[in-house]
């Protein structure tokens, strides 16, 4: 029998903390924002190179409404939002365990805003965001609840109650990012275009942003971390990089965008959907940048580009997935996939993973000299979110479930 | 002074019994109102800043400072936060709903539902308060949930009187007797307010060989004067003040765009009331057009003008601005899909619309549209009185 004193014991358990907490850590990636923590559909964790329904690790939940938000991974929740109702006027922000797949709390909120869309999309469009202590859900009524991880409420605002024109008659999908404290909510539309700055402490705006007049599906992204992390803004009129405290602007690239895929931050560098794909760099004087290079033949569908490693990849409107060089542009290989799609593909260092609109799952090994399909899965939904990658998983939605598709 | 007043009384054990009753009573009288009032004041206090909300953000940072409090009340004060409903604002009732969502969490078994009934069935509530005792009744005691639900076929609230009407159409649907399935679908017409209600029960019920005027059901206004076009290029139109939001006189005329225009009658037999302008005008683009109506109200009263057009519009109602929509063809034109609220006067109310048309070219933008009713809050009707009241 082992005799152990009373501070060899509190250090024993001291450890065994430490230990749990970092096996905790390491089998739960967060997967904080739309299309990741990085906003780039990239993932640094083990590939899974088959996506099962039944294996004993999968799994699938009932969700309580309507939803082409994707998920959020924090610690070892997934958080979600929905909408039900005649008017899709409840909205639904709802917890969820990753490894079991239980239900651990929702809260049900009215939209203050207006909830009427296209019938493709829906009051839950845009993804959650968070900085892992807190969780914001925006709603396409462009409602914002800042919720902590038990659920509890810390803050709302309307921000088409505050702007009752801040909408737009086929809905918002706008997602949140947050940086330096400030949560970034684009509301932009034909009547009363804005993008502000929230102040995560308190939900007060900080600045408010006139941006330019058209609908604008588009979400912003980060560039860069810590004190010098900016936030790029898209919108039809291009590109405005931002100081996420201020909302004064750093530059701007004036030669048009995309208003539906969004663009696709990889360090410094930003791969803008326009006039095909362009891709920027800030210069150091923070006022001015570069073009490296711009191709027509890299435009995206509907979903956002997305990376792995030094290239990128992009699915067009002819389901024909892309696979470039990010500093470069140049292409590497091509193949047809079976779309269409309507999110965006994500990826890990050797596998994409991308749903069709029919509910097919394909994942496609990937690397620099080409791409082979390797498996599929049928979730028999229509599934139009982008998937949330975590540590030999994969979670995807439908209008009516959350699956966990994992491996083995 | 009360004290002394029984100091007096000769024999002192009597003293002693009256005492002990007037204590016990007084002791009694402080638990039963005195206590619950006072912490019922407090409760109140506390939910205050949740009331108090307004937009952009104003009220947050008080609201963020009870909320924590607010949220960890016993279930048996779920009444006084649905009172507290009554008072807020819809940013108020989202702040009040995440409390007792919590609250609700943590015990479900101390909740008044007693009460939370009562509360419910009281429709001096507001619409928003009384749907959240619903709901709250629908998930912790859903069998009296399912046998309040018929009782609100005439309720204010539209949401719990669609549910009632949702549980007619579905117990319709299994009566054989065509006759009394025709008779309870015409009655349950009657009852529904919201245009998806309204159209399945109607296309029922014309399958049944049964005519339905729905223009008059919803109180469609469906007889206007327009005048038009004037010039929208490069969509300018929508904020030039052309003369006819001055001067509205029928039998004026204007210069528009080098011709003289004048007003001219414009109206629908369209089954949901709709007006469609390139009629008026031809398919044009780049233009606007206003249409006037006179509607005429028995009293002055609070209503909802109710907009439907995929074009951008300004409303305005006996002069002045009710609201403005600069967007085009983002989706199509539905009933109800602007609610404005305005104040009707007693007698004749000029309603002024102005629809504008913008350049796109697609096959889908060719609609230069719209149709109108003025109802109540809970989507009845309002039906234009044709002449000035007695």
């Amino acid at each position: 029998m082992l005799n152990l004193n009373p501070i060899e014991i509190n250090m024993k358990k001291l450890f065994s903390l430490i230990l749990f907490f970092f096996l905790n850590n390491l089998s739960h990636a967060d997967w904080l924002n739309f299309r990741g923590t990085l906003g780039n559909g990239q993932a640094s964790v083990n590939s899974v190179s088959k996506l099962s329904i039944t294996s004993p690790t999968s799994w699938k939940a009932k969700l309580p409404g309507r939803g082409l938000s994707s998920p959020i991974l924090v610690k070892d929740k997934i958080y979600i939002t929905a909408s039900s109702g005649p008017k899709q006027e409840t909205l639904h922000i709802l917890c969820f365990s990753q490894d079991e797949g239980k239900l651990e709390w929702e809260r049900k909120f009215r939209s203050t805003g207006r909830t009427i869309c296209h019938e493709k999309t829906c009051v839950a469009a845009p993804t959650m965001t968070s900085d892992g202590k807190v969780v914001i859900a925006q709603f396409s009524s462009n409602d914002v609840f800042c919720l902590d991880l038990k659920g509890d409420l810390i803050w709302l605002r309307g921000l088409t109650y505050d702007f009752p024109n801040a909408a737009n008659g086929l809905g918002m999908s706008s997602s949140p990012v947050i940086a330096q404290g400030v949560l970034i909510a684009q509301v932009e539309n034909d009547a009363d275009s804005f993008t502000t700055g929230i102040d995560l402490k308190n939900g007060m705006s900080i600045w408010r942003k006139i941006r330019p007049k058209g609908a604008n599906w588009t979400s912003p992204v980060l560039l860069g971390s810590g004190a010098k992390q900016k936030v790029a803004l898209q919108s039809k009129n291009g590109i405005s990089i931002i100081n996420p405290k201020t909302g004064e602007e750093y530059w701007s690239f004036e030669e048009g965008a995309s208003t539906i895929p969004s663009s696709t931050p990889i360090g410094e560098i930003l791969l803008v959907p326009s006039n095909g794909m362009t891709a920027l760099k800030g210069r150091i004087d923070q006022k001015s940048h570069t073009q490296l290079w711009q191709d027509n033949k890299l435009g995206p569908g509907t979903g956002s580009p997305t990376v792995s490693g030094d290239y990128f990849l992009v699915i067009n409107k002819a389901n024909v997935l892309t696979c470039a060089q990010i500093t470069t542009g140049e292409i590497l290989w091509r193949m047809r996939i079976k779309g269409p799609s309507s999110g965006s593909p994500v990826a890990t260092s050797s596998h994409l993973y991308f749903f069709n609109e029919d509910g097919l799952g394909q994942v496609i090994k990937i690397n620099q000299s080409e791409g082979k399909l390797v498996s599929g899965v049928d979730l028999e939904e229509t599934i139009l979110c982008t998937p949330a990658i975590s540590e030999n998983a994969l979670f995807v939605r439908s209008d009516r479930h959350l699956w966990r598709l994992s491996e083995n | 002074m009360i004290h002394f007043y029984f100091a007096k009384l000769r024999n002192f054990s009597a003293y002693r019994k009256v005492m002990k009753l007037f204590l016990l009573s007084f002791v009694y009288f402080f638990l039963s109102f005195g206590l619950p009032a006072k912490k019922k004041n407090s409760t109140t206090e506390l939910i205050q800043p949740l009331i108090n909300i307004n937009n952009l953000g104003a009220g947050n940072i008080a609201a963020i400072k009870v909320w924590p409090k607010v949220a960890s009340l016993p279930a048996s004060d779920v009444l006084v936060l649905l009172e507290a409903m009554n008072q807020a604002n819809p940013l108020g009732d989202n702040w009040i709903r995440g409390a007792i969502s919590k609250i609700c969490e943590l015990d479900k078994t101390s909740l008044p539902i007693n009460k939370i009934v009562e509360f419910l069935n009281n429709q001096s509530n507001q619409d928003e308060a009384r749907q959240m005792a619903y709901e709250i009744i629908k998930a912790y005691r859903p069998t009296i949930a399912y046998k309040l639900a018929p009782s609100f076929i005439d309720d204010p609230a539209v949401d719990l009187r669609r549910i009632s009407v949702a549980l007619m159409i579905d117990r319709i649907e299994d009566i054989e007797s065509e006759e009394k399935k025709k008779k309870l679908l015409l009655n349950t017409l009657t009852k529904a307010r919201e245009v998806d209600q309204i159209k399945e029960i109607s296309e029922t019920l014309k399958k049944m060989g049964q005519d339905i005027n729905i223009i008059k059901l919803m109180g469609f206004l469906v007889n206007w004067h327009t005048v038009g076009p004037f010039d929208n290029k490069e969509r300018n139109g929508f904020d030039q003040k052309f003369q006819p939001e001055e001067k509205t006189d029928l039998n004026q005329k204007y210069k528009s765009m080098g011709e003289i225009i004048t007003w001219s009658p414009f109206s629908t037999k369209e089954e949901f009331g709709m007006l469609d302008i390139n009629q008026q005008y031809g398919e044009i683009k780049e233009v606007c057009a206003y249409a006037q109506t006179t509607f005429y109200s028995k009293n002055s009263k609070p209503a909802h003008f109710r907009v439907g057009s995929k074009n951008a519009w300004k409303l305005w109602l006996n002069g002045k601005l009710l609201f403005a929509r600069d967007e085009y063809h983002r989706g199509k034109t539905r009933v109800d899909q602007f609610i404005i609220e305005g104040d009707l006067k007693k007698g004749k109310n000029l309603i002024l619309l102005k629809v504008c048309q913008n350049e796109q070219t697609q096959s889908w933008t060719k609609q230069w549209e719209f149709n109108f009713r003025v109802t109540d809050r809970t989507g009845s009707a309002i039906h234009n009185a044709e002449s000035e009241p007695n």
